[in-house]
């Protein structure tokens, strides 16, 4: 029998589940709210800085002062390419794991998830000197690399975990049809784990979109991201609320509006095979 | 040409051994069936054939090339499998012209042979349809379409009509059959239904625990079986077994007797029996009786009107009796 939902339950419910979403995304409104703001409205209490005037004022200086196109750039570089990297590599190696596994197979995922677990600040400056050794500091090859490598536990998790969800015998049937390796993975692996690539590729995106920690030790200038675009408005000194928050609105606006339009994909994603 | 020969094919999976230094000859045009209880190494022989797995020892030829190490693709057979394995992404058309894609033919003949399989099996209604719009009949139709596309060395049927209902079965089977009779390309059919196995066999292998226990055609299975196992195995019915002192007097250690060659009578038999369950099926009886040599099952023809509790007596045909030694082997 269903249950029986009244109409005081649900606007309980409703009340409740607004209350956490906003408590959620406080922190991004007020930062969208405060980059409207002159900087001297931007520090005054809550209700003062909403009454006080509107003004895009904060956007022209962010424009003026700093290159947001080639930021932009260099983050779509970095995020497209290294997910798209990963994703060349991680498709065939999810592919072994899961069709061809070994007894060894789970320990060798374990073991690449692992390195997830460990502090990125922890190999920092073998890191940072390899990178100068090989100069590559401050470069979108060096961070596309870096990114693609950082992310790729995760990616071959992710699809490994989609793979799974495939029946071997779709596969065995292609290969009795005539298909090599590269067909079966080209025309019958791809296209059925599409969903799950997908939202893979997506989180990917955003993963390296927001990377902040290895983009701000590596890169400076010519390859920096959105991520050093934002931290070069962080100063201890001087009031620079205003427009901190208008780069920081710039930064995150494509990647909200990815996710926006793309939330369906990603929740299928993130849910496939949970539910059989 | 679609002659396959095995010789001492064998496979394990680590120390336990599935498939033990098998023999077989198929030859050319022949409609092979495996049959044997689950996990007899049935599917697993077919597998072997076909390369989805690796032999541990032995050598498979077909058309006297040595394919052992050969790649699934380079054999020249087509497979249907248990759950159709279509594409799901793909439409009719598509799952049917893939094979032909892989071989890199032309759009113009994959088009022409793709129309022609769909006539042989009435699927020209369905070619843009998704698999998933499609009945389980036409999903089989569609995996069989994809295999005769190709005009393949052989066929390989791995249970394929085990997830339809009995109707579409009985449907499915004569389908098969006569496409074989069409084509006649050899054809090796895997199943653990003994009535798809007779119906459809110019030759039976039965197998057993990974050993073959004996091939022959269906008559000569039912007729002349080599042992105990494949007298019990094969008949529906199975085949009545009896030890003690009645096997004794006939010199053998077990004797079997199948339920359609036990005479009923009411008055008068060798055997007194009391009627357990009576399955009326209209073309035929089955009797599940309690007799003096023991539990039987008889099958009289036609409607007997028969119930719990009822006294019969039996006679079996001696002509008909099966003699079986200490060693299970027939005498």
């Amino acid at each position: 029998m269903a249950r029986k939902v009244t109409a005081s339950t649900k606007a309980g419910n409703t009340a409740v589940a607004w209350s956490i979403g906003l408590v959620i995304s406080f922190p991004v409104l007020w930062t969208i709210l405060m980059s409207f703001h002159s900087e001297g409205d931007a520090i005054r209490p809550p209700l003062a800085m909403l009454t006080s005037p509107w003004t895009f004022d904060s956007y022209g200086e962010v424009q003026t002062r700093s290159n947001y196109s080639l930021h932009f750039f260099n983050s779509v570089v970095i995020s497209v390419g290294s997910t798209v990297l990963a994703l060349i590599i991680a498709i065939p190696a999810a592919w072994a794991m899961a069709f061809v596994s070994g007894r060894r197979t789970k320990d060798l995922l374990m073991w690449m998830l692992s390195t997830k677990m460990m502090p990125a600040v922890g190999v920092l400056i073998p890191m940072y000197l390899g990178f100068k050794a090989l100069g590559l500091l401050d470069t979108l090859t060096g961070l596309v690399m870096l990114m693609t490598l950082a992310n790729l536990p995760l990616v071959v998790w992710m699809l490994y975990t989609y793979f799974k969800e495939i029946p071997g015998e779709i596969l065995e049937a292609s290969r009795m049809d005539g298909a090599s390796l590269q067909s079966e993975i080209i025309h019958i692996l791809t296209p059925m784990a599409l969903p799950g690539i997908a939202s893979t590729l997506l989180l990917n995106v955003i993963l390296a979109w927001n990377e902040a920690f290895w983009t701000l030790q590596l890169t400076s200038s010519k390859a920096a991201p959105l991520t050093q675009f934002i931290a070069s408005y962080s100063s201890p000194e001087g009031l620079f609320y205003a427009k901190l928050s208008a780069a920081s609105t710039m930064a995150i606006a494509p990647i909200l509006i990815l996710g926006w339009f793309s939330q369906k994909q990603l929740v299928r994603g993130l849910t496939f095979g949970a539910v059989k | 040409m679609g002659q396959i020969v095995l010789k001492n094919v064998s496979k394990s999976f680590g120390a336990t051994t599935i498939i033990a230094n098998i023999d077989l000859v198929i030859e050319d045009g022949e409609f092979v069936v495996f049959v044997g209880p689950s996990g007899c190494g049935k599917s697993t022989l077919l597998r072997l054939i076909a390369g989805l797995e690796d032999t541990s020892g032995g050598t498979i030829k077909i058309d006297d090339r040595d394919v052992t190490g050969e790649a699934p693709a380079k054999r020249k057979l087509a497979m249907v499998f248990q759950s159709y394995a279509l594409y799901p992404h793909m439409t009719v058309a598509k799952n049917i012209a893939f094979p032909l894609k892989m071989a890199g033919e032309s759009q113009d003949v994959i088009d022409r042979k793709v129309k022609a399989a769909a006539a042989t099996l009435n699927l020209t209604n369905y070619l843009e349809r998704r698999p998933g719009q499609l009945s389980g009949g036409q999903r089989q139709r569609v995996a069989i379409g994809r295999a005769i596309v190709r005009q393949p060395t052989a066929f390989l049927f791995d249970e394929p009509l085990s997830n339809l209902d009995a109707a579409l079965r009985g449907t499915m089977r004569l389908e098969i059959s006569e496409l074989h009779q069409q084509l006649k390309t050899t054809m090796i059919y895997v199943t653990h239904d003994q009535v798809e196995a007779m119906t459809m066999a110019d030759k039976i292998v039965v197998l057993n625990a990974g050993n073959i226990e004996q091939v022959g055609s269906p008559m000569e299975l039912y007729n002349k079986p080599r042992n105990l196992f494949v007298a019990a195995f094969i008949g529906s019915p199975k085949m009545n077994l009896i030890d003690g002192a009645l096997a004794s007097r006939h010199g053998a250690q077990t004797i079997g007797i199948r339920p359609e060659h036990i005479q009923v009578s009411k008055t008068a038999g060798d055997w007194k029996a009391a009627v357990g369950v009576a399955e009326h099926l209209g073309s035929d009886t089955f009797i599940h009786v309690q007799s003096d040599v023991g539990p039987l099952t008889v099958r009289a023809d036609g409607e007997l009107n028969v119930h719990h509790g009822d006294t019969i007596y039996l006679t079996p045909e001696r002509s008909k009796l099966h003699r079986f030694d200490a060693n299970q082997g027939a005498i």
